[in-house]
């Protein structure tokens, strides 16, 4: 029932996803391979959620090539910030839904005058999403270039002649049918159905009566009645019976069902997919911002090795502690001049691998034009993601394991460009240290030569001071209990290594605190 | 319809929220044996006296006269009062009886309502009936108000018109029901009609008009009859759910007035009970929150006087215009006895009873708290020092000005130089804010700390000893001394031995 016979307005609109009709990729089905490794798969289940009419997935599973492209997004997202735009767009998508679901209602029913009901409700439901939305976004202070289009588009489609008519027409039929009342007779098994006239409702009279007893909430006493949603065949009947009582509107119905299949507008029905890609995303950010994490938009360069971010955390952990009600602790991190790579190390459970999903999560993300977690951040375009994370411990094949993971890393290296970004997490464990750290040294070799930005995770401290583009970061601890995590990774050489009145204090229950406390 | 027995205008709320140091209170006060004196083993009873005994501090000066003067009336008219208890409880039991009543087929629902109803309808009869035979014996206002409400609103025309409505809604004609077309030209708000026209019945008139189109169900088919019978369901749903509800809402109105009434007949257990062992008892004169009164003769700790064969002794203290009390003196001298009979006293006046006392005046306290020392903490989370104040923290979280709070033997779990001190500045604060306080402590440079600063607004009892170590259990004004004493504890349990 899609259409586009409107098609005569400016169609400098495109897609609020893509800048340009060129810009369009197909929609990849596949998550791409980093995606379990860097939590990414988590992380679009938990955005997408609840989505699933929209599939949403393939729009997370392209990355852009493009500054412009990603810019593109970042106004269309930062539009949407505005919280009144937010909701009329998400109110839009919820009217938008219940019409489909009216359609595909009216598609299952049998009798006639129900199908087309449904129908008409259908139809009335979008003609008002649709006003609504003009409505709306002509009241809202839009600056992004896809939403100044889109709303371009929708005025004219408003205004049209097509859509007016069938506006006024949806009207006048609910309007009439609304007017419809009858009288039923049940006796014994016969039913009489005649056109109404007013008497006495007797329930009222009965609660009247018994007023004066009214003590407060009771049980409700009332059958629940399934209300099906289609009708059996003495309803049918009556509804027939009715049907002829008021002959002209019946008629008008069913001329209105004939005339009207195809009133959906294509680009309309694009639209409202593509947007939940932002209203999804923006969703999910509020989760964390609940909490008081922040968000920012990221600068992006593709040139510029330079990046920062400060006040970042892994989304796909943090998602997990919020629902925990646990605490999250961000980390700040920089590379400036010649640097390039992290080096990792330090006490285990510290959070290091946390902080390397959380870097391959901030650039991946920044990559497909959504905001990224940190206060503040600049991130580079890459041109791929590659990582490189332990696999399942196999203890039965420990020369098997060593073998691999060096294929592995030779693999990467072989596709990585010097734009690429590389993630490596805890690799080469499956020997004697001292052929970790020769492996280790040659591998950051390559790595130094081919220019990439990196996070490796390690044990091997010799990694940290390798070279001027190595940097060296360390999971940390409490100084007076070594125990306690602090989930803080800082940017610090590897170094392998009375009382009565005061618990009073502690209560506060001193007289000062007391007068503050007690309330007068 | 309200009896309005606990309050002049409200209803006595059993779901109200206990007090949050209700367990505190209990435990520190013995409240249990009060509130099963109160009920003699009835499960219902002990609830009511429970709630009305701890949520009595919320109540105002005029709630508790009202309530004072409805007691004096039951203490009067007590099988009276007894009959009409008795009366809801029946009525109550009575839709019990009916199982069609609490059916999921609405048919059923509304012959049963009609059926429960119908018992309802003569219980309130008898009810009316001790109202038109009695009403004069009872003179408190809200016994007065109860009567007269019964009078008006029950009348003999409002009886007969509910007797109609009973038989009319066995719809021996069939039923008339308006609808209008809903979502997906469903049938929708189906409305039960009744005819306005009296004389003529409306299925007569709808035959004289030109008729509408009319289809018969066959006897074969089923879910057409089932289709059929639901819409009937449908017409008589809310006029079976009302006639159902107003069985509910006279029921409650009876629960309502066997919970208030139950309330009196605690206290006219209690009274028996103390009567007949000869322990004084008398109406207290409460005082407004804002003033500093504690008056008594003859003051007795209720519970003690439960749990004893023998009469017990009384205090007589004037405390008026004292903000704190400061009881010390020898172990095992009816400290801790005297300050339970002040907390008793406190609540039993503040929920409209008689207080244990020859005489009582005191004035109205927003909250009562108490702060106890407990046995060792087992879990080994807390020290006790540490335990003891974090239950005093809850109490600051919860405390208001002019609440009363009653301290026994608190902050003694460390040395007595800083124990001293914690209670000191506590204490100190306390007053400051306007809260009561009753304090039972060894603590002597505490206890003597405030004697040495002559306030005017502090009373210092002590625990009677005579020379010969004897104790009387009695309390006299005195100043704090250094020992309590415990060398004759000593000496009493282990001998002379050494």
């Amino acid at each position: 029932m899609i259409n586009n016979k409107q098609g005569v307005f400016p169609m400098n609109f495109h897609s609020i996803l893509f800048k340009n009709e060129d810009s369009i990729t197909e929609e990849k089905h596949e998550a791409p391979v980093f995606f379990v490794d860097l939590n990414l798969d988590q992380i679009i289940d938990a955005i997408t959620i609840g989505k699933q009419e929209y599939n949403l997935k393939p729009f997370f599973y392209s990355s852009l090539n493009d500054i412009d492209a990603i810019e593109y997004r970042h106004e269309i997202m930062q539009d949407l910030e505005d919280k009144a735009l937010f909701e009329n767009i998400k109110s839009f998508a919820q009217k938008m839904r219940t019409m489909r679901e009216h359609l595909a209602q009216a598609d299952k029913l049998h009798y006639k005058y129900q199908k087309e009901s449904w129908f008409l409700d259908a139809v009335e439901i979008y003609c008002d999403a649709v006003n609504c939305l003009v409505h709306n976004l002509d009241i809202a202070d839009l600056k992004s270039r896809g939403f100044l289009a889109f709303h371009e588009y929708l005025r004219n489609y408003a205004n049209s002649d097509g859509f007016t008519l069938l506006l006024t027409e949806t009207k006048k039929i609910k309007a009439d049918l609304s007017t419809i009342k009858y009288w039923l007779i049940i006796r014994d098994n016969s039913v009489t159905v005649r056109k109404y006239g007013s008497e006495i409702d007797y329930s009222a009279d009965v609660e009247e009566t018994f007023e004066k007893f009214k003590q407060g909430a009771v049980k409700d006493y009332r059958a629940e009645f399934s209300d099906r949603t289609e009708m059996n065949h003495v309803e049918a009947k009556i509804l027939d019976f009715v049907a002829q009582l008021y002959p002209d509107i019946f008629l008008n119905l069913d001329d209105y069902y004939r005339k009207n299949a195809n009133y959906l507008d294509e680009t309309i029905g694009i639209f409202d997919r593509e947007i939940q890609f932002y209203i999804a995303y923006l969703e999910y950010v509020t989760l964390f911002k609940r909490v008081g994490l922040k968000f920012c938009y990221p600068q992006i360069f593709n040139k510029d090795k330079e990046v920062y971010d400060y006040e970042a955390f892994d989304l796909a952990l943090a998602y997990k502690l919020i629902m925990e009600k646990s605490s999250v602790v961000c980390n700040d991190f920089y590379l400036k001049d010649m640097e390039r790579i992290f080096v990792v190390s330090g006490p285990n459970q510290g959070g290091k691998t946390t902080f390397a999903r959380a870097f391959g999560q901030l650039h991946y993300l920044a990559s497909i034009g959504c905001p990224v977690p940190g206060r503040e951040a600049q991130l580079f375009l890459c041109d791929n993601l590659f990582t490189h994370f332990e696999k399942e411990e196999n203890i039965k094949d420990l020369r098997g394991k060593l073998e691999d993971d060096l294929v592995r890393i030779y693999n990467i290296l072989t596709q990585a460009t010097s734009n690429s970004v590389v993630i490596i997490n805890e690799i080469l464990t499956s020997t004697t240290l001292k052929d970790a750290v020769f492996l280790s040294k040659k591998v950051m070799e390559k790595i130094i030569q081919l220019d990439l930005l990196c996070v490796w995770v390690t044990f091997v401290d010799e990694l940290a001071s390798f070279s001027e583009k190595t940097v060296s970061m360390v999971s940390t601890v409490v100084p007076e209990n070594p125990a306690l995590r602090t989930y803080k990774i800082v940017r610090r050489p590897a170094d392998g290594v009375s009382y009565a009145i005061s618990i009073a204090e502690k209560y506060r229950l001193t007289y000062d605190r007391l007068k503050e406390r007690i309330k007068s | 319809m309200k009896a309005f027995l606990m309050y002049k205008d409200r209803d006595f709320d059993l779901q109200r929220r206990l007090p949050l140091n209700k367990q505190a209170l209990t435990q520190d006060l013995g409240l249990d044996t009060l509130f099963n004196a109160m009920s003699l083993g009835d499960k219902f009873l002990f609830e009511v006296a429970e709630k009305a005994v701890l949520t009595g501090l919320n109540d105002d000066l005029e709630t508790i006269l009202y309530r004072q003067h409805i007691l004096m009336d039951c203490l009067k008219n007590s099988s009276i009062v007894r009959n009409i208890y008795d009366i809801a409880i029946e009525s109550i039991e009575s839709r019990k009886k009916s199982w069609g009543y609490f059916s999921k087929y609405l048919p059923a629902v509304l012959s049963g309502s009609i059926e429960v109803l119908q018992i309802l309808v003569d219980m309130l009869k008898k009810l009316k009936n001790i109202a038109d035979e009695h009403n004069d014996k009872f003179e408190s206002e809200g016994f007065t108000a109860f009567f007269s409400m019964l009078k008006r609103e029950l009348s003999d025309e409002y009886f007969a018109s509910v007797q109609n409505h009973l038989i009319e809604l066995k719809f021996p004609n069939g039923v008339l029901i308006s609808a209008a077309l809903g979502k997906g030209n469903k049938g929708t708000n189906y409305i039960l009609r009744k005819s306005q026209d009296k004389k003529q019945s409306w299925i007569k008139r709808i035959f004289t008009k030109p008729p509408g189109y009319t289809f018969y169900i066959s006897d074969r088919d089923e879910s057409g009859a089932k289709a059929l019978s639901e819409l009937h369901d449908r017409g008589i749903n809310l006029v079976a759910n009302a006639l159902a509800q107003s069985a509910d809402h006279i029921v409650s109105f009876f629960s309502m007035l066997r919970t208030e009434l139950a309330f009196y007949v605690g206290c006219l257990n209690l009274h028996g009970r103390l009567a007949q062992k000869g322990e004084p008892m008398s109406f207290p004169l409460p005082i407004a929150p804002g003033e500093r009164k504690h008056s008594f003769n003859g003051l007795y700790d209720v519970c003690l006087a439960l749990s004893l064969e023998q009469r017990v002794v009384g205090n007589d203290v004037n405390a008026d215009n004292k903000d704190l009390m400061i009881i010390t003196g020898a172990n095992q001298g009816g400290k801790t006895t005297f300050l339970r009979s002040i907390g008793l006293s406190q609540l039993m006046m503040q929920c409209g009873m008689f207080a244990p006392a020859e005489s009582f005046s005191s004035n109205v306290c927003d909250g009562l708290f108490s702060h106890y020392k407990r046995e060792e903490d087992t879990t080994m989370k807390s020290g006790k020092l540490d335990e003891e104040l974090s239950r005093m923290s809850n109490i600051v979280d919860n405390i208001t000005s002019n609440s009363m709070l009653l301290f026994n033997e608190s902050f003694a779990a460390t040395n007595e130089r800083e124990g001293s001190e914690i209670a000191g500045q506590i204490t100190s604060a306390l007053l400051e804010k306007r809260i009561k306080v009753f304090f039972v402590t060894h603590l002597y440079e505490f206890a003597h700390g405030f004697y040495d600063k002559k306030m005017e607004n502090v009373i210092f009892l002590r625990a009677e000893r005579q020379s010969d170590g004897k104790r009387t259990f009695k309390l006299i004004e005195g100043e704090p001394l250094q020992t309590s004493y415990g060398e004759d504890l000593y000496n009493r349990i282990f001998g002379n031995a050494c």
